[in-house]
């Protein structure tokens, strides 16, 4: 192990030890409530990127798989009773499939119609979802997750922990596919698929990878959200807003490393948990409208980008 | 040396109703430099996207370091040792020079130390010093370098360049000529796809040109060079830049 | 019974379908003719809508207001443009990906902004032959739904007849091939560029009045749109104008047949189905040439 990578177990280790510290130190459960959707966003925006950051290939429906892993959790949770360890892994079992489905279509279709057909991905789940009784249909569903384990103190506590050590996870394996030989030839299929193909870099295959990696997180983001919320609805599982929220974060932050979606992530999600207290929730639509414009326009690259570039500047 | 290490037979490629290539049969020797001339439009992009399996050609066979690699995919044949530049340089933007060149090596992925392979192609194609530096801050010298040492680093049997010199000044064009010249000694077969003809001329032990997706001659540079149908399709062209 | 469901469902769907032509038509240039995947466009529609609904407040005609704004939305189609070539021309190409990001950013704000200055509620307009249908026989024909479905293609026919014939038309084609060509023949290609999506935000607002006569409209109707228009764009074909029609009314029958048979709730899935499916099997659409 090189001096990197321990210090990056290091980190990840201290980062659990502080959720676990907390959940026991802060007394009010609002802290995890919120704490919980900065986190859900970490694990998003860190998903996405495997796509769309390493790969080049931009999903504009990360709300079908985040979709998909909530109401996989939900069907299992009123089907069985399943407990929430089984719903993760289902869910990331379901968000592969479909990251697959979705890395087939890479064959035949790239650019806009690759990000236009994701999109057509959401709006088709929903519509399914929409009509199945069972699942509640367009009312939604309102389920009664099971006692969490003492350790937990309480059940938003329970699901923050749970979320905490998957975002963990996910930003380890996200960091491991970069480094390795697997993200190299993933960044040289983003700058010319055929120049990668032509040397030597198999990648049909590292494209079917990057989408169920990153598919199956993006599930497994959304199969605590029953536990979380209690109810759960098609509106907000395949909600707009949060593929929009998904897609800026590795954008602000930059999309070329680990480190990106999960600055980026922190910034929006805690800008945002604290614009819904003071301003209106339309106001933070706006201003994440405005980010992604800015940043498009003015710092392609992200937050990383842009201090790699101020850097570059000062010593030259 | 007499042994063909790549062959290709009635080789066709049509784009809906118009018929690009063939059929085309030939067959380039180890260490030989094969010189592949015509004009545009003949049919020359067409068959190295074919030998290099981007494009399927669709009728026909290739073979390939004694294996018929017809429906094999271009990665496996990249990784099998057939080796391409683009006529339009692809670098992997986004991506140092040295990282651009260890993707080719990580596929073969046999364990030695990469890093160092890939700065010893780096200087030979005297490109070490910005080893450092995202690709797309080369010159167009140093990308058309930066081609071939991608292609080079996985030590090939065949490099087909592509046009590897368009665009180059004279005394640049001499430093990639040197740089194929030390290949060929090396024992890698070249095909110099190129219309820069006294490039071709000096390099090419063999010469085949092309018009219309036909091979319409081959032979030594001055045979070809001498041959009217080839003075007649090729030569009566305007000057290309 | 069956068969006056059957009646009316293919001819509400082809009324639709001409609907969904006139909000494709301004995607048809953008997207299909310059490769510009213009997503920003269904909210320009809806931007139109609300023209219209405002307008109509002091008594006009949704219509008659759409094309008394042509030319305000046309210098704000225009002005998009140079916006958007000033943002990617100093990086040399333009990254598709980061193209759709700032469509997807645009589209957000302009959503928001309607939201801020009308609310979220849903709009209508008040016009005389909404609400009385024409009878044929067994055939019903809602006056709402038929209006626009003549408007439609009035509008098409002209931006057809308009490419066709007109210099600047043949200019704006011409682009999508060869750029350079087009400089040699003295046009300047980022002025026809932007004469083009200048026309495509005229071809948004009409879409807007005609879709807020047909019904209530409110700031995030032009996400469903958003499926719809490309996939009347990609049925058809990149660049084939005409044929946004046929690919209309196919995508139109086909959501209005689901509606009457199997059930209302399934409709929104349908041109997303077929966009897949076009994707999937018939890339160069309809009418397209191979990409």
């Amino acid at each position: 192990m090189k001096r990197q990578d321990v210090a990056f177990a290091a980190g990840a280790i201290v980062v659990l030890l502080m959720g676990f510290g907390a959940v026991h130190a802060v007394a009010n459960p609002y802290f995890f409530f919120a704490g919980y959707v900065i986190v859900q966003y970490v694990v998003l925006a860190t998903a996405w990127n495997i796509l769309g950051g390493y790969a080049g290939y931009i999903n504009f429906g990360p709300a079908a798989l985040y979709g998909a892993g909530v109401y996989t959790s939900a069907l299992l949770l009123k089907a069985f009773g399943a407990p929430l360890v089984v719903n993760i892994v289902a869910a990331g079992l379901v968000g592969m499939v479909l990251g697959l489905m979705m890395g087939y279509l890479t064959l035949r279709v790239q650019g806009v119609y690759f990000a236009i057909a994701t999109i057509a991905l959401v709006i088709m789940l929903e519509t399914v979802v929409h009509n199945i009784e069972y699942l509640g249909g367009a009312r939604g569903l309102a389920l009664i997750a099971p006692e969490p384990p003492a350790w937990a103190v309480g059940r938003t506590q329970f699901v923050f922990l749970v979320l905490l050590a998957i975002a963990v996870m996910s930003v380890a394996l996200a960091r491991w596919i970069e480094r390795s030989w697997i993200g190299r030839g993933l960044r040289a299929l983003r700058a010319s698929e055929e120049a990668a193909e032509c040397a030597g870099v198999a990648t049909l295959r590292l494209k079917l990878a990057a989408c169920a990696v990153s598919g199956a997180l993006l599930a497994v983001a959304g199969a605590p959200y029953i536990y979380y919320a209690s109810y759960i609805d098609p509106g907000s599982a395949f909600s707009l807003t949060l593929g929009l929220n998904t897609i800026a974060m590795p954008l602000i932050g930059g999309t070329r490393s680990w480190a990106g979606p999960v600055i980026g992530a922190l910034l929006l999600a805690s800008v945002q948990q604290a614009a819904t207290v003071t301003i209106s929730s339309e106001l933070n639509v706006l201003m994440v409208g405005l980010a992604l414009i800015v940043f498009i326009a003015a710092a392609p690259d992200g937050l990383i980008g842009l201090a790699e570039r101020l850097r570059r500047k000062m010593h030259a | 040396m007499s042994e063909p290490v790549l062959a290709v037979r009635d080789l066709t490629k049509s784009f809906g109703a118009l018929r690009a290539l063939g059929p085309v049969s030939f067959a380039l020797r180890g260490g030989e430099r094969l010189g592949l001339i015509g004009p545009n439009g003949s049919g020359k992009t067409t068959l190295i996207n074919c030998l290099s399996g981007t494009l399927r050609a669709d009728d026909g066979r290739i073979w390939f370091a004694g294996r018929d690699v017809t429906n094999v995919l271009a990665f496996k044949r990249a990784r099998m040792g057939l080796a391409r530049s683009f006529q339009i340089p692809k670098p992997f933007v986004g991506m140092t020079v040295l990282e651009n060149v260890l993707v080719p090596l990580d596929q073969i992925g046999d364990g030695s130390d990469h890093e160092a392979r890939a700065m010893a192609i780096l200087r030979s194609v005297r490109l070490d010093a910005r080893a450092g530096d995202d690709a797309k801050r080369l010159s167009h010298l140093e990308l058309r370098k930066l081609e071939l040492a991608r292609a080079l680093v996985g030590a090939p049997k065949v490099l087909i360049a592509d046009e590897a010199m368009a665009g180059l000044s004279e005394p640049e064009i001499d430093e990639i000529l040197a740089i194929l010249q030390r290949l060929s000694e090396a024992g890698v077969a070249v095909i110099m796809v190129e219309h820069i003809m006294h490039a071709v001329m000096r390099f090419s032990q063999r010469v085949i040109c092309f018009e219309t997706g036909q091979l319409i001659a081959e032979g030594t540079p001055q045979e070809v060079a001498e041959d009217p149908l080839v003075q007649k399709v090729y030569f009566g062209e305007p000057a290309r830049h | 019974m069956f068969l006056e469901i059957l009646i009316n469902a293919v001819a509400t769907g082809l009324l639709l379908g001409s609907i969904y032509a006139a909000l494709a038509l301004g995607l048809a240039v953008t997207f299909g003719i310059l490769h510009i995947p213009n997503i920003a466009h269904p909210v320009f529609v809806v931007l139109g809508a609300y023209l219209a609904v405002v307008a109509n407040e002091r008594g006009w005609d949704p219509i008659l207001a759409a094309l008394a704004g042509a030319l305000p939305f046309y210098l704000l189609g225009a002005l998009f443009y140079e916006f958007y070539a000033r943002v990617f021309e100093r990086r040399g190409e333009a990254d598709t990906m980061q193209a759709l990001t700032l469509f997807f950013g645009v589209s957000l704000v302009v959503e928001t902004a309607l939201v801020l200055k009308f609310g979220t509620n849903q709009q209508t307009v008040d016009v005389d032959y909404v609400g009385q249908s024409l009878r044929i026989g067994l055939l019903v024909m809602p006056y709402r739904l038929l209006v626009p479905a003549l408007v439609a293609p009035v509008m098409i026919l002209t931006l057809w007849a308009y490419l066709k014939f007109t210099y600047a038309g043949i200019a704006i084609r011409a682009a999508a091939h060869d750029v350079r060509a087009l400089q040699v023949s003295g046009v300047d290609p980022h002025w026809i560029k932007r004469h083009a999506f200048g026309i495509a935000s005229v071809t948004a607002l009409v879409a807007g009045a005609i879709l807020v006569i047909i019904g209530p409209v409110d700031p995030f109707s032009g996400r469903l749109q958003i499926g719809r228009a490309f996939a009347v764009v990609i049925l058809a074909g990149m660049g084939a104008v005409p044929g946004t029609i046929l690919a209309a009314f196919i995508i139109g029958v086909a959501e209005s047949l689901v509606s009457a048979f199997l059930n209302p709730s399934w409709s929104p899935g349908v041109a997303f189905l077929i966009l897949l499916a076009t994707l999937a099997l018939k890339p160069q659409g309809l009418f397209g040439a191979s990409r």
